[in-house]
């Protein structure tokens, strides 16, 4: 052997490495895939890996980014000016219009919206044709994750079965579908939350304010944190407290970032990347469990939603 | 959650990483082990176990029933059993670990081969009360099958047995016996542990109900254990993902750039290596390793990098870049052992796909020369091929493939077989 040196690669080093594996797969099977990027922390960390996986070419997918409308500003100018710098194509899907379409009819105007970015999504993969959509999902997310493949497949309805999941053996992906159906693909399915900020750490990623402690008006509903009086970009305040809700001023951060009417904002004095380590580390609740409204309202809600065609 | 384990996973510097799967039955207690490993390294917290303590109130029972933190999916809550392959995550500080939880009912000999592909190690669970069974022959055959190196065999439930070391020690010596008989204990490292993952004797804590016992425990076992291909002395593989040509750049720089992108799949590679680029047989020299923006003057197995030649070569995704001094010759016709895995049975008359490494072929069944019974492990002469059958079988290609046997490395003797039809993955196949 030419390398006496011969060392196992480090947890970061390894999981880099397969992630890159999984993108060039992609690339390599798919006729039409694109990258799903929302600004949150795991899809900056998939376009880290997209460089490392494809500089100095360009990267061959465009990014999507199903808007629910119900975002924070500084994530949406944030997602703007990173795909700028990367200089790659962005491509912005909203919600609104496919209820102007008629396609998502919502039942009360304050619903959380999380579960209706289905629909957009399986629009735009018509509208494009897109063969493949590669996502940040993480196994270790939640129960139903823990099954699902790297290459995971959807039917024409953008459905997972979970029962009838393509067996996914060695780095053997098989990413072939037929017209009309789709391929989920999962570059960091095997990351955790811990893996993903020391990755953010190690590679000095720069990531929306929001990830870090911050003031803001708050108040508590059904025991958790709510964000209150979100200002959107139309101009609309989302989050006002109902009668007897008081405002408190906290210093907090969001553990991930999603739809302002369900992501909960922790409290943190965790104001850089290596607090938060810190932080991941020590913490006692569950990422999702902590500030994922959406997941707490039966066992199974996750894999309901992904059966129905989410993420 | 502990004050020192916070401070120990705080400096999470991981070293290294290890992938390991558990073999066993829901009766062995295998997700009573995987619950405890998260729980005593700290890896559950505190909703979850809310969660799960609630569900146990709600079933009738007394303690918190750790089994139910590997329980996914909905089917599997109503049934009580664990239909498909888990993956599960923990890190001790100083490694990070990767668990493949399998099923270990007869029908779920494909989960277990699924499990074993991608596992460095595995957790052989026996029930101290009833011994070596037919399954336990069965997971260990798959293990052996599928090149697994490492194997811990368990011995589980001991507190049922009050903690008897003689009830142990006839386990192993009963084991051990039927290793040997099936050619086993020579080729890898076989490693005994009594324990309880019920109560968490000898899992994270050594607790004090067997002091006869003064081996490793088997958090100790695993952090120990070599990860994947160090201790392999494994050639030079490179299969092309991708190749990245951006003439089209603005930057005139790039208009002459040509580079292949992969996985090393094994061994190592440096600059200034000699190369040859399969199937063509093209030779060259390796001018450039990259990652990223990063220039390497060497690279190793499981490292996807880019890889600049020093000629210009037509080369595409689906070749492989090899050292000069280990060049394999391309084959169109390949002997497998194959695990089924689809509901369909193999029709010899049909066309499939091989995929293997990066390149696909069409392929046809030549002869199938048996079958194997997973429980006595006997060969049989068969025709056909069921969900869950190990059979040995000659394919014809149509396109070359560049292969080592399975035995000598995982990544070029691996294979997956796909129906054109459906898409689906039908087949696993290892090449001897």
């Amino acid at each position: 052997m030419l390398n006496n040196t011969h060392k196992p690669l480090s947890h970061l080093d390894w999981l880099e490495a397969e992630a890159i594996h999984i993108l060039r797969e992609v690339a390599g099977q798919c006729s039409n895939p694109v990258l799903l990027f929302s600004g949150g922390k795991d899809s900056l960390c998939i376009l880290r890996l997209a460089e490392k996986a494809f500089r100095p070419g360009r990267f061959p997918f465009p990014l999507l980014h199903i808007d629910t409308g119900h975002n924070y500003q500084e994530v949406i100018d944030f997602r703007d000016q990173r795909a700028a710098e990367l200089g790659e194509r962005l491509i912005v899907r909203s919600l609104e219009d496919s209820m102007k379409r008629g396609t998502i009819v919502l039942k009360n105007p304050d619903e959380p919206r999380n579960k209706h970015q289905s629909v957009t999504l399986l629009e735009a993969i018509e509208e494009f044709g897109f063969d493949c959509c590669i996502g940040g999902a993480r196994r270790d997310e939640e129960k139903a994750r823990a099954k699902e493949r790297i290459m995971s497949f959807r039917d024409e309805f953008g459905q997972w079965d979970p029962k009838n999941q393509r067996p996914e053996l060695w780095n053997l992906y098989n990413a072939r579908s037929h017209k009309g159906e789709n391929i989920r693909a999962f570059p960091i399915s095997n990351w955790t939350e811990m893996d993903v900020w020391q990755y953010i750490e190690r590679e000095n990623l720069a990531l929306p304010s929001i990830y870090f402690a911050h003031q803001r008006d708050v108040f508590m509903r059904g025991g958790a944190i709510f964000p209150a009086n979100v200002p959107l970009a139309n101009g609309e305040v989302i989050n006002q407290p109902k009668n007897g809700e008081e405002i408190i001023n906290m210093q907090v951060r969001f553990r991930t970032v999603g739809d302002i009417t369900c992501t909960a904002p922790v409290i943190s004095d965790a104001d850089s990347v290596s607090k938060i380590v810190v932080e991941t580390a020590t913490t006692t609740i569950t990422e999702r469990g902590a500030t994922r409204l959406d997941d707490q309202t039966s066992d199974a809600s996750m894999e309901q939603r992904k059966k129905e065609g989410y993420f | 959650m502990s004050s020192t384990n916070t401070t120990l996973n705080a400096n999470n510097h991981n070293d290294s990483l290890l992938r390991f799967m558990t073999c066993g039955s829901v009766d062995d207690g295998k997700s009573t082990l995987i619950g405890r490993l998260l729980f005593d390294t700290k890896t559950i917290l505190a909703d979850t176990l809310t969660q799960i303590s609630n569900t146990s109130k709600k079933r009738g029972m007394e303690a918190v029933d750790l089994s139910l933190l590997t329980d996914g999916l909905q089917a599997e809550r109503e049934q009580g059993i664990t239909i498909d392959v888990a993956y599960r995550y923990f890190s001790t500080g100083t490694r990070k670990y990767i668990i493949a939880d399998a099923p270990g009912h007869e029908q779920y000999t494909r989960n277990m081969v699924t499990a074993a592909s991608t596992a460095n190690l595995a957790i052989i669970l026996i029930d101290a009360r009833r011994g070596v069974l037919t399954q336990t022959r069965r997971h260990s055959y798959l293990a052996h099958l599928v090149g697994i190196q490492h194997i811990v065999v368990a011995v589980n439930k001991m507190d049922l047995v009050n903690y008897d070391q003689a009830v142990y020690d006839k386990i192993c010596a009963d084991y051990l016996a039927f290793a040997k008989e099936i050619g086993f204990a020579q080729s890898r490292e076989i490693r005994f542990i009594p324990m309880s993952a019920l109560n968490g004797d000898m899992l994270v804590d050594r607790l004090d109900n067997m002091p006869w016992y003064t081996n490793e425990t088997l958090l100790e076992i695993l952090e120990s254990a070599p990860a994947a291909h160090i201790d392999a002395d494994e050639e030079f593989r490179f299969p092309v993902q991708f190749v990245c040509r951006p003439h089209a750049s603005a930057d005139a720089d790039l208009h002459d750039f040509r580079g292949f992108m992969g996985r090393i799949e094994s061994g190592n590679i440096a600059v200034g290596d000699a190369v040859t680029v399969l199937p063509n047989g093209y030779q060259s020299t390796i001018k450039a390793i990259q990652l990223g923006d990063v220039q390497l003057q060497e690279a190793q197995t499981e490292q996807s990098v880019t890889l600049l030649l020093a000629d210009e070569i037509d080369t595409s995704r689906g070749d492989m870049i090899v050292k000069s001094s280990s060049a394999i010759q391309p084959v169109k016709q390949i002997e497998a052992t194959v695990c089924w895995l689809s509901e369909t049975p193999l029709s010899p008359a049909r066309t499939y796909i091989i995929r293997h490494t990066t390149r696909e072929s069409k392929a046809k069944v030549g002869t199938i020369s048996y079958k194997v019974d997973v429980n006595t492990l006997e060969q049989q002469p068969t025709s056909d091929l069921k969900m869950n059958d190990i059979a040995r079988i000659q394919f014809k290609l149509a396109q070359p493939l560049m292969v080592d046997s399975y035995n000598n490395n995982r990544a070029t003797g691996a294979f997956i077989v796909i129906d054109e039809s459906t898409n689906n993955t039908v087949g696993a196949g290892m090449i001897v």
